[in-house]
């Protein structure tokens, strides 16, 4: 896609922004650590990557998806564990109360993340959860004014640095998926508290755990949306989440790519650079070419969801589906190329092969986006 | 107060391919960007900005129409508006005829308390146009700036950097600044800004007729430099540093040394 000069301004400034306050010392550390550099949040926050989507009138820039897309490809070919902070504040924290957030609602917390005051954390998935998001049993119970929750979130991106967290509960457990209602839940709130962070393979430096509820009281004015209208909710903004995963796979397979053809260059066996021998220039050709149709499918998701297109949801299925997949085989090449130099932790694309591996399981497998796309064509 | 910025974009590397036969930069195929002394230049004036609420930036630049994308990327940083001097009369300007164009330019926007320049331009790396700018406009100029010291009411103290040193100068405003890079730390664009400079129409393009500039004093015409002769100087080998204590640092210089048996 030929962009205008606006998205490649974004990209400029994306890159710049990654390039210089991210370098591989840095990028190295966050994953050795697993502490990820409060300052380098701040840095996020103070240039409006938390708000990219939002809109201006409550702190955010007013971007449209395309833009959002492109930002968390660059910031993902730098460094996949920033692009889940990033991703996790514009996307899944944030799109429920854009679908479903009242005026007061939307100001306090989209404008609070955008405004980098707050984070948020998305609270769908549980132990007995997970493709089968329907069958969440997580509780809301009426109790006058207020309700009470109770269960428990598995695998929640942020969740124990998060401020607040958009929790899909049974309010009508009768009616399976169209049963489930949506909360913003308070971190602070007495009988919230968080698992013990989970060890992860990859994207490490982003704290993942469980989110545990038990009788939390939140007042009504902390429902987002209609009672038992949460699933189609959740399922619209896992689209944007799917998007986000997607551009995610664009830019860490873009980073693999780059790895590859670096090393390529250098690496020199039987007196000659190893890129001289079509074994693996085939290797890199396969590779670009896979990458660039996955960033045509992106693109194409991202314009056609601003648009409105009812194809929308399959397009952001596809893109997530195949970007995702493409990043790891671009992986399992770039690696392939630096032999036993890229089993081992100095270079760089030991830890890029471990960051994509979830990108074909989260927001959705690569099994549920099938599910999805076949579901639309054959419905 | 009114600010104005020059700025120019340049092919982006210090390796600028020349056409042998025209003597002429080859920018086909090389990607532009904003010239990195002019966002020195234009971080200045930001900061200028952001210190005397209400003030203006105006950036100013000559070239053909693709500079638009780098006048937008001043405005995504922080600018608030930008004027690009554009006609086939201005091809093929030297710095005298190209500082002729500009100055005709900032005449008509006009009413300036203080100009920012960067020191030279990447791609002809002459650091001519500001100083002949400032001689058209009948202004002082101070080249080299690596510190404002202090803006005062009716003037400004500037560091200007020398080979091994700087001298501390005060001059009166209006005048014109020339920036290097160790003034400071060019800002980032924002998102919000890239779309409203992408979305607004903050940009004018101004012609020869628009500056009331006679055709004959700009563009190739009016440019008195004549090109004998270009060459691409054979590139140099890559130095090596050395870290480490001055111990180390010195027996890594004997082992290398020993290695190409030069001892």
């Amino acid at each position: 896609m030929v962009l205008s000069e606006k998205y490649q301004l974004i990209r400029k400034l994306a890159r710049d922004f990654c390039e210089k306050e991210i370098p591989k010392e840095l990028q190295d550390e966050i994953d050795q650590t697993g502490d990820y550099p409060q300052e380098l949040l701040d840095k996020f926050k103070q240039y409006g990557f938390f708000g990219i989507k939002a809109p201006r009138e409550i702190g955010g820039q007013g971007g449209d998806t395309l833009a959002y897309c492109i930002t968390i490809e660059e910031i993902s070919r730098v460094s996949s564990v920033s692009a889940i902070y990033v991703s996790g504040a514009n996307s899944l924290g944030t799109g429920p109360l854009l679908l479903a957030g009242t005026e007061e609602q939307k100001a306090k917390y989209i404008g609070g993340v955008a405004r980098g005051e707050l984070f948020p954390c998305f609270g769908l998935t549980e132990p007995g959860a997970g493709s089968d998001a329907g069958g969440v049993v997580t509780s809301a119970v009426r109790d006058g004014d207020d309700w009470i929750l109770n269960g428990r979130k598995a695998f929640i991106t942020g969740a124990p640095i998060a401020d607040f967290c958009v929790v899909f509960a049974k309010t009508d457990p009768k009616l399976g998926s169209k049963g489930i209602t949506t909360f913003i839940v308070d971190m602070k709130l007495p009988g919230v508290s968080c698992g013990k962070p989970e060890n992860k393979m990859g994207i490490i430096g982003c704290p993942t755990s469980d989110v545990i509820l038990e009788d939390v009281r939140i007042p009504d004015s902390c429902r987002l949306g209609e009672v038992n209208k949460g699933f189609s909710n959740a399922m619209k903004t896992l689209d944007y989440g799917r998007l986000g995963v997607a551009s995610q796979s664009v830019g860490l397979g873009q980073a693999c790519l780059e790895e590859a053809i670096k090393y390529a260059k250098e690496r020199k066996q039987f007196g000659q650079p190893i890129a001289k021998f079509q074994a693996i220039s085939f290797m890199i050709a396969d590779m670009a070419t896979e990458l660039e149709a996955a960033r045509e499918l992106l693109y194409n998701a991202a314009v056609t969801k601003d648009l409105g297109d009812p194809k929308a949801s399959m397009y952001c299925s596809m893109a997530k589906y195949f970007a995702s997949e493409a990043c790891n085989h671009i992986a399992y090449k770039a690696l392939q190329i630096h032999g036993g130099y890229g089993y081992i932790k100095d270079y760089r694309i030991e830890r890029l092969y471990r960051d994509c591996r979830i990108n074909s399981i989260f927001e959705g497998t690569s099994q549920v986006q099938q599910m999805v796309i076949s579901g639309a064509l054959l419905k | 107060m009114k600010i104005i910025v020059c700025a120019k974009q340049v092919p982006d590397t210090n390796e600028v391919k020349i056409d042998p036969v025209k003597g002429t930069l080859i920018r086909d195929g090389v990607p532009s960007i904003l010239n990195p002394d002019d966002a020195n230049a234009l971080e200045e004036a930001l900061c200028l900005k952001d210190a005397n609420p209400g003030s203006t930036v105006t950036v100013v630049s000559m070239g053909p129409g693709q500079a638009m994308i780098m006048l937008r990327e001043c405005i995504a940083m922080g600018a608030d508006d930008a004027v690009l001097l554009s006609s086939r009369a201005f091809g093929g300007a030297d710095t005298c005829a190209t500082s002729t164009t500009l100055a005709a330019g900032i005449k008509k926007i006009g009413d300036y308390d203080i100009i920012f320049a960067g020191r030279q331009a990447i791609d002809g790396d002459t650091a001519q146009v500001a100083p002949q700018l400032a001689q058209r406009l009948g202004l002082p100029v101070v080249t080299y700036v690596q510190k404002v010291r202090e803006y005062k009411d009716k003037s400004v103290v500037v560091e200007r950097q020398l080979e091994d040193g700087f001298e501390v100068i005060e001059v009166p405003t209006p005048c014109v600044l020339t920036c290097i890079k160790e003034l400071n730390t060019p800002r980032y664009m924002t998102i919000g800004r890239i779309l409203y400079a992408c979305e607004s129409d903050c940009i004018k393009v101004w012609n020869e007729n628009d500056v009331e500039l006679d055709p004959s004093k700009c563009g190739l015409t009016a440019s008195p430099t004549n090109v004998l002769r270009s060459f691409t100087p054979p590139p140099k080998g890559k130095g090596e540093m050395l870290s480490g204590t001055v111990n180390e640092m010195a027996a890594a210089v004997v082992a290398k040394l020993t290695e190409k048996h030069v001892i």
